[in-house]
């Protein structure tokens, strides 16, 4: 059920990088388009092809850009994995850099991560001391570098694009896409940006091969928190039964369960004997856990009012809807009744907000709200 | 290799297969083939934004729908423009606006003209299903000619992107975000606490009215109003070119003789000329310019050059905010505008016999900055400001509808005598390249005795709607008293749009640009597209209503502002010299 590639494997920094840089370009790019590693982050997209795109075109003039601005309420796997694992991550940097032909990397830190920075600093000007960064890495005819780089505070900021306009020194708000940051990102340079996760399984990649890799590809790393004896990061094969989890992290009296961050699916006692990706996995990569003493109406407020807040205010559908919908929610915790019709009404917006929103924000904010409507007005109906 | 593939794509829009060179957008190409997509935060002018969705699409195989206006075409895409998914999504999105929306159609200035009324019409917009603000949340802001009322603002960001990219000021920007997202000035202070240089491009580009320009048309109707007063009014050149758009009729069409009419029935007791103080302006700032180029390169002084036109209200606030260290580059001639102030209250008061105290001048600019400039302190002479009221086009067209008249009907009419006769240089006055073309007519006959070498006296080159352009004229054969300037090759560029005069200020700076003369006017297109023209205005219309000014020009008698009879006569009776010390005192004045 729970497994360690990253968290806790016997790891030698080095030797990923060793590896890598004896082989060629394009052959390292094969090995993580084969092995299937896809974006950790709300996009499933394959990280293989997204360095292919970067690695064709010309130049050496690029980008890689290490996204740690992890905002979502109830995801912390980035900054464990940053404050546990860096050498990991700048390997797996590094070696996207080396193939793709960039010698740029930006770590781009969450501001409340602030206070890890120095830390982080030290630790990478030690990989520095060691050869694996800077000019000639290894003895070899390839340059690379790292910076860091802080967030101000904005979620949005965690959207691929809005990061690159942040990085500019400019508002953080999405672009259009196309292009992709791969063909225009930072600087209008090609630039890959993955998640911490995503390039913490490079080396892994590189080291143990695809077979492997592949052997396990059904993991995927979790936030768990709420109420449970355990809350940690935990790598969980995808079929494992929730029941089971539940008795992993320590859940008691457990009402239900949140999958896949605030924009995610509620799920109630009666499903706990299915899997964890039974309806699919969702986008966000936390698990909250309620117990039975817990509100989910309030819980669910609270998330409508992060999205409100945190909406860039770009685009109608997201500035506008959420506030429509954080309304609704707020009236019906009044104990106010609220017309069936514009129940429809909303649930309509809701729709329309997941399809014409211009980022993921917009596109899945709307979730809480669905959320909220199920367990008000279907089956999930747990009252105070 | 990639950009080879592209040419010639085959896409399909609504079952018509469609040929596409791969560098369109979808809205481009549904456009060029007559499909209509609706839009709000689309604007020719502007770069693409994709902030308000309302030009939403399908395109087949994906689950979530586009902005059309800033999703490029791709093979073989497959785009539905008008599924029952793509009308509820967009119907659901001018409604989340008009729940936003604060304000009354009935005594909107836009009513009528409103691009976010127009689109609720379209979609049967028969109720909003969310609630909308019950009272006004922003304060209206009229400290400057522009108006902002934040509670008619859907936030398409036009104006922010006009005021960045084309003038290059940045004076509004989105601030704050989420539920408090809205539109102002850094620190939300008011626009005429910042370095806003009221161009009124914002406005124009706004497609609701969350901005419009500071009314002046009730100041005009009380003077009217008044049979004690003598209210004479002078025309810009480019009004008469643009007036009629407000009448519906297609841009491009010359109403000189009916807006005259229609001032007259109005009740303005003289109706005179703009563009003849534009050719006064031309003769003054030609020896302004002569005196400098003497001073320079005969008498060795060290004198500002390049010269830089001083006739844009706008782009005086702007190098005022944005380059003081150049200052002394600016010609000291006052506007068109300001001159004929000056002189309506002092040599045409004398004439007619009228105190000017009796006297209440109003100007039709197409301008929002104008209305600033005669506001300023130094307009004014003996304690009488040159103008006292600055109506924009659309001011003017509105007291045309008040007074019941049927602007296309009504029978030609002619500007009253010694104000109002003007010369084709006066004119083109209204277009980008205008002012340094009637200059160089007058220059150059001045230094040569010989016409401007250029087939019909048009100098193409100062034409046409490229940022910068760049005129060279050489000197040839001069007159005994220029010899100096004998083979010496005059050097001018023209810039429109303020991010291009930027451009050109960065290279006058740091000393890359060598020219003798600059002309700077700070809308696209010259006045002929400024702030208070009719709405919309775009690239398409610039070009239409300068055309239309090129060729009302080529029938003009006269065509050299110093061949103006009536100017002759202003310089006997009145002024005696260019830059004499009439001249000096009343068209003259310095910025700060």
């Amino acid at each position: 059920m729970e497994r360690k590639r990253i968290l806790s494997r016997d790891y030698k920094i080095g030797n990923a990088i060793t590896e890598a840089l004896s082989c060629n370009r394009t052959n390292i790019i094969e090995q993580i388009k084969d092995s299937g590693l896809k974006g950790k982050c709300r996009t499933d997209f394959s990280t293989g092809i997204k360095w292919e795109l970067a690695a064709n075109l010309p130049g050496n003039n690029k980008y890689v850009i290490c996204n740690a601005d992890e905002g979502e309420p109830g995801t912390f796997k980035s900054r464990i994995l940053l404050q546990n694992h860096i050498e990991t991550l700048i390997e797996g940097m590094i070696i996207a850099g080396y193939a793709i032909n960039s010698n740029n990397g930006i770590i781009y830190l969450r501001a409340e991560y602030r206070w890890m920075l120095k830390d982080l600093i030290k630790k990478v000007d030690k990989l520095r001391e060691k050869d694996f960064l800077g000019k000639n890495i290894l003895g070899k005819n390839f340059d690379f570098d790292i910076e860091f780089r802080l967030n101000a505070g904005a979620y949005i900021c965690g959207e691929e694009t809005s990061l690159i306009e942040s990085l500019e020194g400019k508002r953080g708000e999405p672009r259009n896409k196309p292009p992709y940051p791969t063909e225009k990102g930072y600087l209008d340079c090609p630039t890959i940006i993955n998640n911490v996760e995503t390039f913490c399984y490079v080396p892994y990649i590189i080291n143990e091969g695809i077979e492997e890799f592949k052997k396990t590809s059904n993991t995927k790393l979790f936030s768990v928190s709420g109420d449970c004896e355990r809350a940690d990061i935990y790598e969980i094969d995808l079929n494992t039964k929730i029941i089971d989890l539940l008795g992993l992290i320590g859940a008691k009296d457990t009402k239900s369960v949140l999958i896949g961050g605030t924009s995610g699916i509620v799920i109630s006692e009666k499903d706990f004997d299915k899997p964890i990706n039974y309806k699919g996995l969702p986008a966000g990569s936390s698990i909250i856990v309620f117990n039975n003493s817990r509100n989910m109406r309030k819980i669910l407020k609270n998330f409508m009012e992060f999205f409100v807040e945190e909406s860039c205010g770009h685009c109608t559908p997201c500035r506008e809807g959420n506030i429509k919908l954080l309304e609704a929610i707020e009236k019906i915790n009044k104990g106010d009744s609220i017309p069936d019709k514009y129940i429809q009404t909303l649930l309509e917006l809701a729709e329309i907000m997941k399809m014409s929103s211009k980022c993921s924000l917009g596109r899945s904010s709307a979730n809480s709200f669905i959320n909220f409507y199920k367990i008000e007005y279907r089956d999930y109906i747990y009252g105070n | 290799m990639e950009t080879e593939a592209k040419t010639g794509l085959k896409i399909i829009i609504n079952d018509r297969e469609l040929k596409a060179n791969g560098d369109e957008t979808i809205l481009e190409l549904a456009k060029n083939n007559n499909i209509y997509i609706p839009t709000l935060c689309h604007h020719s002018d502007l770069c693409l934004k994709g902030v308000c969705r309302i030009c939403l699409v399908e395109i087949e195989g994906q689950n979530i729908l586009h902005a059309a206006c800033s999703t490029p075409v791709a093979e073989n895409m497959i785009i539905c423009t008008n599924t029952e998914k793509v009308r509820k999504a967009r119907k659901m999105v001018i409604e989340l606006l008009l729940a936003n929306h604060y304000g009354d159609c009935l005594t909107c200035k836009r009513n009528l003209n409103c691009e976010l009324q127009k689109l609720a019409a379209e979609y049967n917009i028969e109720e909003i299903r969310f609630k909308k603000p019950k009272e006004k949340r922003y304060k209206i802001e009229t400290v400057t000619p522009i108006v902002r009322d934040n509670d008619k603002c859907i936030l398409c960001r036009r104006c922010i992107r006009v005021c960045e990219k084309i003038q290059g000021v940045e004076a509004i920007k989105p601030l704050y975000r989420g539920k408090e997202s809205s539109i102002g000035c850094l620190y939300n202070l008011d626009l005429g606490e910042i370095t806003c240089v009221m161009c009124g491009q914002c406005i124009n580009h706004c497609p609701t009215g969350a901005l419009t320009e500071k009314d002046a048309t009730k100041d005009a109707w009380k003077a009217l109003d008044n049979p004690a007063k003598h209210v004479i009014v002078q025309t810009a050149p480019s009004i008469r070119v643009a007036l009629a758009e407000e009448f519906n009729i297609p841009p491009g069409i010359a109403v000189t003789g009916k807006m005259i009419a229609a001032l007259r029935e109005i009740g303005f007791n003289a109706i005179f000329d703009t563009d003849f103080t534009a050719d006064l302006l031309i003769v003054e700032e030609s020896f302004e310019f002569l005196t400098k180029l003497k001073k320079s390169y005969y008498d060795n002084e060290n004198i500002s050059l390049p010269m830089f036109t001083s006739c844009c209200p706008s782009w005086i606030n702007f190098i005022e905010h944005y380059y003081p260290d150049l200052l002394s580059h600016l010609s000291t001639c006052k506007s068109p505008q300001q001159m004929f102030g000056a002189l309506a209250k002092t040599y045409y008061a004398n004439k007619a016999g009228i105190s000017p105290e009796d006297m209440v001048s109003i100007s039709i600019m197409p301008c929002t900055a104008k209305k600033f400039e005669a506001n300023r302190a130094e307009m004014s002479h003996n304690g009488y400001k040159n103008v006292d009221y600055v109506l924009t086009t659309r001011e003017f067209a509105r007291m045309i509808k008040q007074s019941g008249l049927n602007l296309m009907e009504l029978q030609d009419s002619e500007y009253d005598q010694s104000m109002g006769i003007s010369t084709g240089a006066g004119l083109i006055f209204g277009a980008t390249g205008g002012v340094t073309e009637g200059i160089l007519r007058t220059v150059y006959e001045l230094v040569t005795g010989n016409d401007v070498p250029f087939n019909e006296l048009d100098i193409t080159p100062a034409r046409g709607m490229e940022g910068i352009r760049e005129i060279s004229i050489k000197i040839n054969n001069p007159l005994e008293n220029w010899k100096f300037l004998d083979d010496f090759e005059i050097k001018i560029a023209v810039a429109h749009g303020l991010a291009n005069a930027r451009n050109l200020m960065d290279k006058i700076r740091d000393g890359t640009a060598n020219y003798h003369f600059i002309e700077i006017m700070a809308c696209p297109g010259g006045c002929i597209g400024g702030g208070g023209q009719p709405i919309p205005t775009n690239e398409s219309i610039r070009k239409s209503r300068a055309n239309t000014i090129y060729s009302e020009e080529k029938i003009v008698q006269i065509r050299k502002s110093h061949e103006n009879p009536a100017l002759k006569r202003l310089y006997e009776e009145f002024l005696e010299n260019p830059l004499g010390e009439t001249s000096k005192k009343l068209l003259h004045t310095f910025y700060t």
